[in-house]
């Protein structure tokens, strides 16, 4: 089971609810992943378009748990304030924290993020950080009370997977008891089961399942492969080799000479 | 007076950052607010009185990732 800040999931996969082709579609999509949480956003709310309110209704009807996030967010102040926000608009301390430092990578700010996230751990919220896999700045997220981490995979959207496998490797290692979920980057449910197989703990994606050309079958193909990546993780993977070891026993073999042996 | 609300300058007589959520008819919506970058609460929502200038944020659930 996962564990995260106390509460017990059966699903590994954390899916995003925008750019899907329909409401349906995003409601069949989250039902296909089996996912138990999903993350959401807030957005200014026109007096005229009232946008927010009906998508809430959708999001109440699929009975996840929602995790609100700060998209968007360029400093510490910015992230602060909507994490306020949010747990007054969905009613929850859990908070996706992100404070982006840039346009074209969508990367983590990171020394804003540190910020915001021992401001929001001293206030009661239970921080979930979109971070990077360094492990100073992991370790000032613990330090600073974030029970759970959310390094990428490579830039948000952009498809990439594991760019850094050593990178995510070693944070891995560096962190044994801490939950650690592979957030952004993911492009194809392969990525999402080599992240798996490496021992995280869950995968959170959005554009790799919305974009799809069908996007429920997509959410089908990484609820199973998360599954998968994870039962191997937990069934031990063998150690590469680099030559070959036969899996047929050589005892035995018909017309074995021993001087063929090099 | 002159304030900014969600970014776009608006014309408004609201005395309170509640009034100013009745009059745009977010009285039952399920929306929060910030003033001048900082977050106030529903309940503080009456009790917090408007200046010229003053930059509101009125926010609702949207799709994120």
């Amino acid at each position: 089971m996962l564990e995260l800040y106390g509460e017990r999931f059966t699903s590994r996969l954390l899916l995003g609810t925008a750019q899907y082709p329909s409401p349906a579609i995003l409601r069949q999509a989250v039902e296909a992943s089996a996912a138990e949480i999903v993350t959401v956003s807030l957005r200014r709310e026109s007096a005229r378009a009232r946008a927010g309110q009906g998508f809430w209704e959708l999001i109440e009807q699929l009975g996840v748990r929602v995790l609100p996030n700060t998209a968007g967010c360029r400093t510490a102040k910015e992230a602060v304030a909507t994490a306020e926000m949010a747990r007054e608009l969905f009613n929850t301390s859990w908070i996706k924290l992100e404070v982006i430092a840039n346009d074209d990578t969508l990367q983590p700010e990171l020394i804003g993020l540190v910020e915001a996230a021992t401001i929001l751990s001293a206030e009661g919220f239970q921080v979930l950080p979109y971070t990077t896999e360094d492990l100073s700045v992991a370790e000032r997220l613990v330090g600073a009370g974030c029970a759970v981490l959310m390094p990428w995979a490579a830039p948000i959207g952009s498809a990439r997977g594991l760019v850094n496998r050593e990178g995510l490797k070693a944070l891995r290692a560096y962190f044994p008891d801490v939950p650690l979920i592979v957030d952004a980057g993911i492009g194809a449910p392969s990525d999402a089961a080599e992240a798996m197989e490496l021992g995280y703990d869950a995968i959170l994606l959005n554009t790799a399942v919305a974009k799809a050309g069908d996007p429920v079958t997509m959410a089908t193909a990484f609820a199973r492969a998360i599954e998968a990546g994870r039962l191997a993780f937990e069934a031990g993977l063998i150690e590469p080799r680099d030559m070959a070891t036969p899996s047929t026993p050589v005892a035995g073999t018909p017309f074995f000479k021993i001087d063929r042996v090099s | 007076m002159q304030i900014l609300l969600n970014g776009e300058p608006i014309a408004t007589d609201a005395r309170t950052l509640h009034e100013l959520c009745l009059k745009l008819g977010f009285g039952e919506a399920k929306v929060a607010t910030a003033l001048n970058g900082s977050f106030v609460a529903a309940t503080k929502r009456a009790a917090t009185e408007l200046a010229p200038a003053d930059e509101v944020e009125i926010v609702a659930p949207r799709q994120g990732g």
